[in-house]
């Protein structure tokens, strides 16, 4: 065994999955199981004091699940993964695995609907306090750094419209407050984006999309650097001696593991989150062929974006890897691969040529998903966002005219056949009005 | 040599019998006494506490002293070093008389004298790894741990 760097396709197939040791099975078993015995009284009382590897029961861990966590962590270039039952308990588990009661985290306000009102509401109602801010207003992020700021969060490209996050810098500010940058990784996938090799210590997934990229199944998905000093000081829960665990500490025992330990040994454990392990299964055949899906899907949604870009029903096209983008400086430097294939655009006409334009699509479905191998499409202010206030909305950059896309991989010329139909509707719908 | 690679790692850990740990606790929260406890109980590595203030941990006799050691035992394949940085050059002296292998800096335990001392006496040094990590890294437990193990094969594990 030499030391190659294997590269990310062939990572994507092999990493966490080597044949079965027990069987020589060549694919990953599906280990459907709750619990597994112990060896004897001994090896019990070592597996529960954590002084040992192995599993005990499928809430904290599971082989099959194992095996979709290191495949995850070798393709994000992170020291180790924690599964969950889908991405907004993985950054539920994350945030709790640092942060408690009193405590202050900085997040962008461009960030999918859910993760406002999980930070906004249930999280405040814990006690932990979020203060948003416009994430590309680097100032404004190191103004709402507090005392007891224990991270800041954003996602690589923001949902729904697409921004792209200024990860270094981030990160820099992040560290020179003491604390880590975590960074939803959903949209970009470790295929077009790597946080940890821009500076970010935490990586979040909702792997429910293109990391399945089939639509069947929800999971998600913590991956951390193991680079983060959690004993400089800011962060007790890892530092000292822990309640849960007979006065364990978390960073002297388990050194550059203690993150992922606390993550999952006592947060997913108590949180109860955890991945079904027939999801991580099929999570893993998705991982297999990512670096396959996802150069299509760049490439179908480049061309949509520059079909509606050229229509004069569009008003806007939110798409970072359309030549004029804002967004086109950070997207060349974060993602240089294609800025992925969620973006949004705002149709003139608002709300009623909205509606119309959704109802007259015969091959775009109307759900509230992104990431699947189909083509998705929906209004965000009457759907993902509808439970933001009119100011939230705006903060979030979410209009009534908005609608977000997610291209798949059809035809590509067959989803502009169905955008030119929807399109053509909506302008009736505006005629009609008018 | 100062091992560097994963690989040198595991050459190191296939090779090695005994393993001598200096500063081993009884304390259950200290963490030489979780590498303590997996070695022992793992059973593959001979391990021994090295401890002046101990005279045996959950059974296993230990000697107050690397010299002590080696008298009745032998050298040791691998010392363990759990102390502070800067009692370490000490310990790679005793390590040296002691006629042992290799010696191992555990999590945070960086002394460059140390090294220095070490690699030019001719012994395998590794530094700033835990015993216990690496060990599992290459049996299959890390993986259960959903750790990025490095290791990558499409040749069935053999345990």
């Amino acid at each position: 065994m030499d030391e190659r760097t294997f590269g990310f396709r062939t990572r994507a197939l092999h990493a966490g999955t080597p044949p079965d040791g027990e069987t020589g099975a060549r694919a990953l078993p599906l280990h459907l199981t709750t619990s597994f015995v112990f060896d004897s009284t001994e090896h019990a009382a070592e597996l529960f004091a954590l002084r040992t590897y192995g599993n005990i029961y499928t809430r904290i861990g599971n082989p099959t699940v194992a095996a979709f966590e290191e495949k995850l962590a070798s393709l994000e270039g992170g020291l180790g993964a924690v599964a969950t039952a889908s991405g907004l308990s993985a950054q539920l588990i994350a945030i709790l695995s640092l942060a408690q009661n009193g405590d202050h985290l900085v997040a962008s306000a461009n960030l999918y609907g859910g993760t406002i009102t999980q930070f906004g509401v249930t999280l405040k109602r814990m006690g932990i306090e979020t203060t948003f801010v416009p994430g590309s207003d680097l100032d404004a992020v190191r103004g709402a750094l507090r005392d007891n700021t224990k991270a800041v969060f954003t996602e690589t490209i923001g949902n729904p419209k697409g921004n792209v996050a200024d990860l270094a810098a981030l990160a820099e500010i992040a560290h020179g407050a003491g604390v880590p940058l975590i960074v939803d990784n959903t949209f970009a996938t470790p295929y077009l984006c790597r946080p940890i090799e821009h500076g970010a210590d935490i990586v979040t997934h909702s792997a429910t999309k293109f990391i399945g990229g089939h639509g069947t199944v929800l999971g998600g998905a913590i991956v951390e650097s193991g680079k983060f000093p959690w004993a400089a000081g800011k962060h007790p829960l890892l530092a000292t001696p822990s309640p849960g665990y007979h006065g364990l500490n978390f960073a002297e025992t388990f050194g550059e593991y203690a993150f992922v330990q606390r993550a999952r040994v006592e947060v997913l454990r108590d949180v109860g989150a955890s991945i079904s392990p027939m999801n991580a299964w099929l999570l893993v055949q998705g991982l297999e062929t990512l670096a396959l899906r996802m150069p299509q899907h760049v490439a179908n949604a480049r061309a949509v974006a520059a079909f509606l870009q050229g229509r004069e029903e569009v008003a806007w096209v939110s798409y970072a890897d359309l030549p004029d983008s804002p967004e086109r400086a950070l997207a060349a430097r974060y993602l240089p691969l294609g800025s992925g294939a969620v973006f949004a655009f705002g149709l003139r006409g608002g709300r009623e040529a909205g509606r119309a334009f959704i109802e007259s699509l015969e091959l775009w479905s109307h759900l509230a998903n992104v990431g699947d191998a189909k083509s998705l499409v929906i209004h965000p202010a009457s759907t993902t966002h509808q439970q933001l206030s009119d100011d939230e909305l705006l903060a979030a950059g979410v209009g009534p005219e908005m609608v977000r896309l997610s291209v798949g991989l059809e035809d590509v010329d067959d989803l502009v056949w169905d955008l030119e139909r929807g399109l053509a509707a909506a302008a009736k719908a505006t005629e009609l009005r008018a | 040599m100062i091992l560097q690679t994963a690989a040198e790692r595991r050459a190191l850990l296939d090779r090695s019998h005994t393993v001598a740990m200096v500063g081993a606790s009884a304390n259950h929260s200290r963490p030489s006494y979780f590498v303590f406890s997996f070695l022992r109980t793992r059973g593959k590595l001979d391990v021994t506490p090295i401890n002046p203030t101990i005279t045996a941990i959950d059974g296993v006799r230990g000697y107050p002293t690397l010299a002590a050691y080696a008298a009745e035992r032998g050298a040791p394949d691998i010392v363990d070093v759990f102390r502070k940085a800067e009692d370490t050059p000490q310990v790679v002296r005793e390590s040296i008389a002691a006629g042992a292998k290799a010696i191992w800096f555990q999590y945070g335990v960086i002394n460059d004298e140390a090294i220095r001392l070490a690699d030019e006496a001719g012994l395998d040094v590794v530094v700033d790894r835990c015993i216990k990590v690496e060990s599992a890294r290459f049996d299959g437990g890390l993986a259960l741990g959903g750790v990025n193990t490095g290791l990558l094969t499409a040749k069935r594990r053999i345990r």
